[in-house]
């Protein structure tokens, strides 16, 4: 027995000893990772963003140096903080401030101290670097804007946030991404692909050397330049002439569906999102929540078509045979149906295709529409097929353009009145105010100015792009294919016909410009704002929707001025000059240029928007009584909707009794 | 007749694996101070920790031939001399030693240092085998036992006050040859009863949890009596030594501890973690070793060992480098090498025909245990932290040589005993 005591014991140890280092080095994995946070640095090296080019080849976005102060809060030794403080222009709060927040990210790792710094501030900084230790510079690449328009285009640069690091991998905290526009959209593209070094540390923090000898490091891959679709002459005076102006411009190249300008008013200049400023003007920019100038009114803004729907009313009643270009309706300068009345502007009697276009008639289209729809047994399937057209154009639904942000609009169907009138008798008549634009229907200028491109093709239209080439290479398939509608090409030419003389006879005569050929078509939206359960009537919207030349197409482009009164008042002219300037490079109608350049809907907004609405919606925010009174008003247009719909069931049995004249 | 050349019988299974392990604990020392040496100097480099280390290996092999060499009657005949130099070797450290980090162990010859602690181990084992060898000899004997830890502990009390708790630790080991000549088992009995009081009262830190406990074990071993004999009054009598132990644990702990030896119990009782300060050893320790993984990250390839972030890691730390490079695999394989190294060297000592190289395998064999035991479990976190080199593996001079020639007397003398009738 006492022979076997101390082999016993030796086995015994080394048993529990290999059961320990098995628990450590296989089981416990947790060690690993803190073995390569403490001894592995990551340094990466940042390629520089790829450039950015219009269609002609004009530089608009390139890249300047940066300079980051960088802090590792453990290293920060006794500085002189005054002289610190004072050299780049920070108070003594900031800086106390950053440490902490540095210190709390990790007192070990770099942090951003304050990025972004210009070339005289870095000079300024670097002559006394070595004084405080602890903190160093890391250059960066920053966008460098060559001109001053094109900022919801591009969109802009921002440190990744913590979702985006979480989410994806690639990111790490301190980096740059691009947000909204084709930063946004082409952002592996233009960004390339960082290097990475791993380097070993010692328990000093100190590098020793590259770990592994550089076997894991990558080096950086440079960022591709783009060379976008965008005109940067025509997006520049399109920018111009909307200062003072809300609303948005779509210029689309018909036969490509390449986009030569997406204006959005208001906007701003690129460049004040780059540099220092770049976090206070964002937030000005961003918590403006009336004019919205980050909110891209070319693509998000769902507004009431108006008269340009008219259009795809006449096509669609073609192609269904409800009528034919010698189908007269007759016009009592408006149109009655059931206990409503529709006032129309146009010369009355009896309206023909070709004038209905040109004088904008609204008696003839909704007469058409209520014909298209009676066609069919009931009305769901007539609203559904014509829905079924309007899809056809892209119309609807997200186009699949390559910006990152967009909106449906709103295309109804029998399922969207079904839910309206959920015990169902809907007629044609409770719906035809689509026939003039004006009912559930929505449309983005971008859906706008895609349908007068398929227009102006007589049928056909590509998926609108702003991307023309990556560093040479073919761009993305869906921007090469061609969609065909499902009209069919003859019918567009009598169409096209009355939107020609729009500009000789029609709502639009005299915006016209000698020597282009341009079809157009007026548009004026009513729009209504509620306020405190009212239903308010807002000064209507101006609209214009045009292609030229007219019998080779190289621009179609639709205009929305908000609250601009009427179609010709605003979107008409901005229509022609934009044609003008793209087709002609030069303006002719100087008097116009003059008119719109000068021309300010400024007091409109302000009578709108009153500062006493926005206050009131601002300290709502804070009170809970405010709180509770809204509540309250909402219950109110909750029982006045209800009211109305009682109403609107009511009289949709009256009209059963209704006959109409065609 | 058989061959009685040393070569012919000397054990060379102890030597092949004495051979592995000063050579990967050299590789291990190149590794682990390559960090702070520039990356081109040559592993033979004798400015370096690792060319030093090639050195005092050079030195060991006339070491070795010396001691092979010596008749094994000489070693017997001359052990209470040899003893009897290691004391006055330890007396002279007070007046005539250098201290190095408030430790008073060493002799210094110019650059060269020797530390003397090392080679009484060595010369403690001669002299106890030498008194255990005397066939009058019986441990049951009170007076003889006294005798014998007089022997142990007279280099104890040396050492203690140099300060060098390690090198004193390991004269604990001296218990399990006297056990197996006979002392009776209470001794090491009372030692494991008070270890675990010792744990139980700083894990529970109330002494009265442990007097519960220890009641609860003498009632139950009361009437299902193995142990000790059924008698009241011994129970009684131990239950109140335990309970006075307990006590004086928590006020030895509180009151006579300093706070860096409190802060090492606490460590390994997961309390007061303190991962930047005192627990820094421990935990980078135990960071190296864990993430080796399966095969390690190879050598020369270890991050940790890289950054130096191990604190004395070519000396008691070096098990860290082997857990970091050569991963769970290697760790197996150096502790192979130890547990067969030890089992081996006590199957040898148990075939001796002398009671006297009979005892002295034993005390290398224990020598060699609670050093490699030690060692590993304060690497990897599951003892206290202690300076206690790992044999033939740790930095050193004096480490090296003084175990080597601790394990090659005894292999003379067991290549001698062919001679022994």
């Amino acid at each position: 027995m006492r022979k076997a005591l101390l082999p016993t014991l030796v086995i015994i140890a080394g048993s529990l000893l290999l059961i320990r280092l098995f628990y450590l080095q296989i089981i416990d994995d947790t060690l690993k990772l803190k073995s390569e946070n403490i001894s592995i640095k990551i340094n990466y090296t940042y390629p520089e963003r790829g450039y950015i080019y219009d269609r002609n080849g004009e530089l608009l976005v390139a890249n300047q140096p940066s300079y980051d102060i960088m802090v590792v809060p453990r290293d920060v030794k006794k500085i002189d903080t005054l002289e610190f403080c004072k050299l780049l222009n920070i108070t003594k709060e900031d800086f106390i401030k950053k440490i902490e927040k540095a210190k709390v990210y990790s007192p070990l790792l770099p942090s951003v101290f304050l990025s972004q710094l210009n070339k005289l501030e870095y000079a300024a900084f670097q002559e006394k670097e070595r004084r405080f230790t602890g903190f160093y510079i890391q250059k960066r690449s920053l966008r460098d804007y060559q001109i001053h328009n094109g900022a919801n285009i591009f969109g802009f640069i921002n440190q990744v946030n913590e979702k985006i690091i979480e989410s994806n991998p690639y990111y790490k905290s301190g980096d740059l991404i691009g947000k909204q526009g084709v930063e946004e959209y082409y952002e592996e593209i233009l960004r390339g692909q960082k290097g990475v070094k791993y380097i070993q540390k010692d328990k000093f923090n100190r590098e020793i050397g590259s770990y592994k000898e550089g076997k894991f490091d990558t080096i950086a891959k440079q960022g591709k330049d783009i060379t976008l679709t965008i005109d940067a002459e025509l997006q520049k005076y399109g920018e111009e002439i909307m200062v003072n102006k809300w609303g948005g411009i779509v210029a689309i190249e018909p036969k490509t569906g390449e986009i030569l300008a997406l204006v959005s008013a208001p906007s701003y200049d690129p460049s004040i999102l780059v540099g220092r400023q770049r976090s206070r003007n964002y937030t000005s920019l961003y918590n403006d929540s009336i004019a919205k100038p980050l909110y891209d009114r070319g693509l998000l803004a769902e507004y009431t078509p108006g008269s340009p729907f008219k259009i795809l009313t006449g096509l669609i009643a073609l192609q269904e045979g409800a009528i034919n270009d010698s189908t007269t309706f007759f016009c009592r300068r408006g149109f009655r149906y059931g206990r409503k009345f529709m006032r129309c502007h146009c010369s009355g009697g009896g309206v023909r295709l070709h004038r209905a276009i040109y004088q904008s008639c609204n008696s003839y289209f909704s007469q058409s529409y209520m014909r298209l729809i009676n066609k069919f047994k009931t009305p769901s399937q007539g609203v559904d097929v014509w829905s079924k057209h309007l899809q056809s154009f892209g119309l609807g639904d997200f186009m699949g353009y390559d910006l990152p942000t967009g909106r449906r609009g709103n295309i109804p169907t029998s399922k969207t009145y079904n839910k309206l009138y959920p015990n169902g008798g809907w007629k044609s008549t409770n719906i035809v105010s689509n026939a003039i634009g004006q009912g559930e229907v929505l449309l983005t200028p971008m859906q706008l100015a895609n349908f007068m491109a398929a227009v102006a093709n007589k049928g056909y239209y590509y998926t609108p792009h702003v991307i023309k080439k990556i560093n040479g290479s073919v761009i993305d398939k869906k921007f090469r294919t061609k969609h065909v509608t499902t009209i069919d090409r003859k019918y567009f030419k009598p169409i096209i016909d009355g939107m020609f003389d729009v500009y000789n006879y029609g709502t639009a005569k005299g915006l016209g410009v000698k020597g282009i050929d341009i079809c157009g078509k007026t548009g004026t939206a009513e729009n209504y704002l509620r306020v405190n359960g009212k239903r308010i009537k807002l000064q209507d919207h101006s609209i214009f929707v045009a292609f030229a030349p007219k019998d080779n197409p190289k621009i179609a482009i639709a205009v929305f001025v908000e609250n601009g009164y009427w179609g010709a008042r605003w979107a008409g002219p901005i229509t022609t000059l934009m044609i003008e300037k793209y087709l002609n490079r030069k303006i002719t109608k100087v008097d116009f240029e003059k008119r719109m350049l000068t021309g300010s809907l400024k007091a409109q907004y302000q009578k709108l928007y009153p500062r006493k609405v926005q206050d009131s919606i601002a300290r709502a925010k804070d009170s809970i009584t405010r709180v509770k009174k809204i509540a309250d008003s909402l219950a109110k247009i909750k029982s006045i909707d209800k009211n109305s719909l009682d109403k609107d069931k009511n009289k949709n049995k009256k009209k059963d009794t209704v006959k109409l004249k065609n | 007749m058989k061959n009685q050349s040393v070569s012919n019988n000397i054990d060379w299974m102890s030597i092949m694996i004495y051979i592995l392990l000063v050579i990967m604990g050299w590789l291990n020392i190149y590794s682990s101070s390559l960090s702070t040496a520039a990356i081109d100097t040559s592993i033979f480099d004798f400015t370096q920790i690792y060319g030093k280390q090639f050195l005092f290996i050079l030195i060991s092999i006339p070491i070795i031939f010396v001691v092979l060499f010596v008749e094994p009657k000489f070693y017997e005949k001359f052990s209470i001399i040899i003893f009897a130099v290691a004391i006055l070797a330890l007396i002279g450290l007070f007046p005539l030693g250098k201290t190095v980090a408030g430790q008073r162990c060493w002799y210094a010859i110019g650059s060269f240092t020797l530390q003397p602690s090392e080679f009484a181990k060595a010369a403690t084992s001669l002299a106890l085998a030498k008194y255990l060898s005397d066939v009058q000899i019986n441990l049951k004997h009170s007076n003889r036992q006294i005798q014998a830890l007089i022997i142990i502990f007279l280099p104890v009390l040396l050492i203690l006050p140099q300060p060098d708790p390690g090198s004193a630790l390991i004269y604990f080991s001296f218990f399990f040859v006297l056990f197996r000549e006979g002392l009776p088992g209470w001794y090491l009995g009372t030692g494991l009863v008070a270890i675990v009081v010792f744990v139980l009262t700083l894990a529970f830190e109330n002494s009265w949890i442990v007097i519960a406990i220890a009641t609860v074990a003498l009632i139950f071993n009361y009437f299902r009596s193995k142990l000790i004999e059924r008698n009241i009054l011994a129970s009684g009598i131990i239950l109140l030594l335990i309970s006075l132990f307990s006590f004086s644990v928590g006020f030895v702990f509180n009151n006579v501890f300093k706070q860096h030896h409190r802060d090492r119990f606490n460590i390994l009782l997961g309390k007061d973690v303190d991962s930047k300060g005192i627990g820094y050893n421990t935990n980078q320790s135990e960071i190296a070793i864990g993430s080796g993984r399966w095969i390690g990250k190879g050598f020369l390839e270890g991050t940790q060992t890289k950054g130096g972030f191990v604190p004395a890691q070519h000396t008691d730390y070096i098990f860290t480098t082997v857990g970091e490079e050569w991963g769970f695999l290697g760790s197996v394989f150096v502790i192979g090498l130890f547990v067969g190294l030890i089992i081996r060297v006590i199957y040898l000592a148990e075939r001796q025909k002398t009671k006297f190289s009979r005892v002295y395998g034993y005390c290398v064999a224990s020598i060699l245990f609670i050093h490699f035991f030690v060692n590993i479990a304060m690497v990897v976190g599951v003892f206290p932290t202690i300076g206690v080199p790992l044999p033939f593996f740790s930095y050193g001079g004096s480490g090296l040589w003084g175990f080597t020639i601790l394990l090659f007397v005894f292999l003379k003398m067991d290549a001698n005993k062919v001679n022994e009738w």
